[in-house]
């Protein structure tokens, strides 16, 4: 393969905002509509391909492209194993569904929220590709401007103060993690993730590393107790923007997790097994507590995201082969429901301009369509078994079992909440009888919606049932990933006996 | 003379100078001729400084002054941004009533003192060098003569300026005193203890350009002047001056007392880190714009200082590429600066600002740009001049300095954000004029692209830079 396809992906959505950029607006933005929606279907399209032509059955980094880029320090290095694939194939599905509901929600500034959007398309997928942590600094951190933006034009009331927040928040986190990069080019030599699989980083320096890169991916996690921005960016976002920052890119702090705390530091990722244990379990527990006594509907999803992310930070330490994939799994499935429900959210906002949950009630009665369909993600995030949240949590059960009881246990107790705050929550809002006379006259979904919210709901119940082929994709490189993980771990206590 | 066609740009500008300045006396309503004939006399030492630029190690005038990569570099950094700040400045002064000949006529000595300063290799030659840069600015700072706050700044940086010249001065003659020679060169080899006067002496000279640079504890005189000259000169002092003294910085440091550097290396570390918190931290509080870049700037000057602070050519290279984009983000920012206008009058408070994104979406995305570029986040420039300060850093394991700078460029972040608030989130108020000068235009449009796709191709300022080497 010498056509640089992860490349074309990274770049084809930023061809397209420049398009959209240089554009003449005209009054209906017809033009840049179908372009947006064009390029995001075809990047998509892409990713798919992708996924066909890649070979599964070996652990290695595939479609590596390496250029120089900063001659004589970097290169730009971008290849994908199994664990990134999904990632990008998860990114290139939701963005355009993002676009197809900025289209039909967005009413001003139209043309800059399309630009802003396939800007971050472009970042989230070079961040899943990169092999090179300077590449994956730069299109990590690159992400913060236009969800800033996002955040900020478009929000709601307190718009300013959470993307402050959200930009302050991660700007901090990450800031450790370049002080990580640099040194580890100087430690190592290089800053190339293959290259640093192979000869591995010395041990003295694991411990203060493995936390600088702690410091960014825990703020964007989130983990208790660096989670605050979370609900308030969710809360004050468009919906597109909710959906973006849920689907996506909170799961490059998973990602991050796995490719670079494990891969590079498994020393100390051993060494500090407990502190992500009890951080995960009180995200777990003690964040669901709090969705529990939300009004606002978004900020119960936000905070049952952090719970959810907390379910993911445990499996991935569990450092079993059910544990990552569950951990995967639930990313994935997270995407997806998560995405779903903020759609959802946003459906009836856009109608009532109100996210408080007592203002609703009732509507089985005048949206049946829209209570099928919250239903299934409703259940998809409660882990019923026939969804992929079920996959991902119970496999996370599976590994956390296998390693340490009690931390099942607990994790086990958030499972239960998760179905309270959940299905308290659809039952206010769907069931019960219509208080608010208001509501007597709300539209069901109209077209887009319904396009939108079935594609998310049909890959979230046939992966559920299915899972075959996601396991497939990531079997080998999770199991060589474990493999190297503890080939590293022997020799270091070999060499400390 | 050998060598003489080495400082043929220097013979040219002053020559240049005082015919222009005849014209200008001789002739009636010649200021926009002489304006004018200035670029083109910068742009003529532009050609003759690129030809020059291969040339590597020569002296003239018995090693009282040095071509080198270093100076060639310096001195074609000093020419291009003084060729942009006049060409974007020009409309400014002309509305504000001061487009009169001392003006170009004084830029352009001032440039002369910077190419002196750049080149000197010599105590004295330096001390003429800066002497000359700093009278044209003195005059130049209180340009708008009506004006209060102008007259004041003008003061206030002569006032204060000649106390730090004064104690330059003074460095230099116990440096002299302790060494027995002017000459760079002279002094490393004359030197070869520790001596407590010669210390002294570095201090003070240390002090004096610190001031000029503005940087923490010498930077008083900054948001001042910076709000109190006309805008045309603001962006000359962000600019011009830091580059000249940062090259002297660059040659003071690491020619005659390279083996002194534990003697000085942590007053650099302590004026870098202060000036980077300091300037983060004050700006804060700013609403006036000018002096907003007078805080973001004394913080910039922290992290060029932090890649002097290591002592590796690393950390030079780094300063050096460091000053290069500083220079860009400057230029687009009072660039957008020169574009809030209405009715005449020019408008540099940040509540200005608000709404620009929906009466002028292109120039509200420039100054998002020069922002989140001067606030350092990938991919833009500013991030990649940070990136290789912290790489030299790190590698001398100055850790603490790398944190702190990071975690400074965290808070600097806010005041950054808080003008991209203004101007994206805010509710909109009138327009501004449209009708802009070409050169204006330019200016913006030049340095914009380049910050925004500098990260392309991050190599050819790296390779060119990478020639310079001094240690």
């Amino acid at each position: 393969m010498n056509f640089p396809i992860l490349s074309s992906l990274i770049l084809l959505p930023l061809i397209g905002s420049v398009f959209i950029f240089f554009n003449k607006s005209s009054e209906k933005n017809r033009a840049i509509k179908y372009v947006s929606i064009f390029i995001t279907f075809s990047n998509f399209l892409l990713s798919l391909y992708l996924w066909y032509i890649f070979d599964k059955s070996i652990s290695d980094f595939q479609f590596i492209e390496d250029r120089e880029w900063i001659s004589g320090l970097i290169n730009y290095k971008v290849g994908i194993d199994g664990i990134s694939i999904l990632f990008v194939v998860l990114t290139a599905f939701i963005t355009p569904l993002c676009v197809i509901s900025v289209i039909s929600t967005i009413k001003y500034r139209l043309k800059d929220f399309l630009i802003a959007i396939l800007i971050m398309e472009s970042l989230m997928i070079g961040v899943f590709c990169s092999l090179d942590l300077v590449v994956f600094y730069l299109f990590f951190e690159g992400g913060l401007i236009p969800m800033f933006l996002i955040i900020g034009i478009w929000g709601g009331e307190r718009r300013v103060y959470s993307a402050f927040k959200f930009f302050l928040y991660t700007l901090l986190g990450s800031v450790l993690m370049l002080v990580a990069i640099i040194s580890i080019y100087w430690i190592a030599g290089t800053t190339d993730v293959q290259e640093l699989y192979k000869i591995g980083i010395d041990q003295k320096y694991q411990n203060l590393l493995w936390l600088a890169f702690f410091s960014s991916f825990a703020v964007k996690t989130p983990m208790w107790p660096v989670h605050t921005w979370l609900p308030d960016a969710h809360v004050e976002a468009p919906t597109a923007g909710s959906v973006l920052l849920a689907a996506i890119l909170l799961k490059m702090a998973g990602y991050g997790f796995i490719r670079f705390s494990i891969g590079l530091f498994p020393v100390a990722s051993e060494y500090f097994v407990p502190l992500v244990y009890v951080l995960s379990i009180i995200a777990i527990i003690y964040t669901s507590l709090v969705a529990l006594m939300q009004d606002d509907m978004k900020k119960l999803i936000a905070y049952s995201s952090v719970a959810h992310m907390g379910f993911v930070t445990l499996g991935i330490f569990t450092m079993t082969q059910q544990g990552i994939e569950g951990s995967i799994i639930q990313m994935i499935s997270h995407g997806l429901i998560s995405a779903a429900l903020f759609l959802c959210v946003g459906v009836i906002y856009d109608r009532r301009h109100t996210r408080q949950i007592k203002d609703y009630g009732g509507l089985v009665s005048v949206m049946p369509k829209y209570a099928i369909l919250f239903m299934i993600f409703t259940l998809g995030a409660v882990g019923l078994p026939g969804t992929t949240g079920f996959v991902g949590e119970f496999l996370i059960l599976l590994g956390a079992f296998k390693k340490s009881f009690i931390v099942a246990i607990f994790a086990s107790i958030g499972v239960i909440l998760s179905a309270a705050y959940m299905l308290w929550l659809y039952r206010r809002v769907v069931f019960g009888k219509i208080v608010n006379a208001d509501l007597k006259n709300i539209v069901d979904l109209n077209k887009s919606e319904k396009i939108i919210l079935w594609t998310l709901a049909i890959p979230s119940i046939f992966y559920g049932f299915y899972p075959e082929p996601i396991f497939n994709t990531i079997d080998v490189s999770i199991n060589s990933l474990i493999q190297t993980y503890n080939a590293n771990l022997d020799i270091y206590f070999a060499g400390k006996n | 003379m050998e060598n003489i066609n080495l400082i043929t740009s220097e013979i040219f500008i002053s020559l240049s100078l005082m015919s222009l300045l005849i014209l200008g006396v001789f002739k009636n309503n010649s200021s926009s001729i002489v304006y004018n004939l200035s670029i083109f006399t910068l742009f003529l030492s532009l050609l003759i400084n690129l030809n020059l630029f291969s040339f590597n190690n020569f002296y003239l005038f018995n090693g009282a002054y040095k071509v080198d990569h270093l100076s060639n570099f310096m001195k074609v950094l000093v020419i291009v941004s003084g060729i942009f700040v006049m060409l974007s400045s020009s409309k400014y002064l002309k509305i504000n009533k001061i487009f009169k000949i001392e003006y170009p006529i004084l830029l352009l000595s001032s440039i002369l003192g910077m190419f002196i300063m750049i080149s000197s290799n010599d105590l004295m030659v330096f001390y003429l060098g800066l002497e000359l840069q700093s009278l044209a600015l003195y005059v130049l700072a209180s340009f708008k003569r009506n004006d209060q706050l102008s007259s004041e700044s003008g003061l206030k940086y002569f006032v204060l300026s000649a106390l730090s010249s004064g104690l330059l001065l003074y460095g230099c003659s116990l440096i002299y005193g302790f060494s027995g020679s002017t000459n760079f060169d002279q002094i490393s080899n004359n030197i070869n203890e520790v001596q407590y006067g010669l210390t002294l002496g570095i201090v003070f000279i240390l002090v004096g350009l610190a001031f000029k640079i503005s940087a923490v504890p010498f930077h008083m005189w900054a948001p001042d002047v910076y709000q109190g000259s006309p805008t045309s000169v603001t962006i000359f002092f962000a600019i011009l001056p830091k580059i000249a003294a940062l090259s002297v910085f660059i040659r003071f440091l690491y020619v005659p007392f390279i083996n002194l550097i534990d003697q000085w290396q942590t007053i650099i570390i302590f004026v870098s880190i202060a000036s980077m918190v300091f300037g983060a931290v004050a700006a804060i509080g700013q609403r006036n714009l000018k002096r907003l870049m007078a805080y973001s700037s004394i913080s910039h000057m922290g992290f060029a200082l932090a890649g002097l602070a290591v002592g590796t050519n690393e950390g030079i290279q780094s300063s050096i590429i460091y000053i290069s984009i500083y220079l860009l983000m400057n230029l687009a920012f009072f660039s957008c600066l020169f574009m809030l206008k209405r009715n005449d009058i020019y408008y540099e408070d940040l509540s200005d600002l608000s709404g620009l994104s929906k009466n002028h979406p292109i120039l509200a995305l420039c100054l998002l740009i020069s922002l989140f570029s001067l606030a350092g986040i990938p991919p833009l420039a500013g991030f990649f001049a940070k990136f290789y300060i912290f790489l030299a850093v790190i590698k001398e394991e100055m850790y603490f300095l790398a944190i702190v700078g990071l975690l400074s460029t965290v808070v600097a972040a806010f005041y950054y954000l808080r003008v991209i608030k203004t101007i994206y989130f805010d509710s909109q108020t009138e327009k501004f004029d449209i009708n802009h000068d070409i050169g204006l235009k330019i200016s913006l449009l030049v340095s914009t692209v380049i910050i925004l796709i500098y990260f392309i191709y991050p190599s050819p300022l790296q390779a060119l830079i990478s020639k310079i080497v001094i240690l």
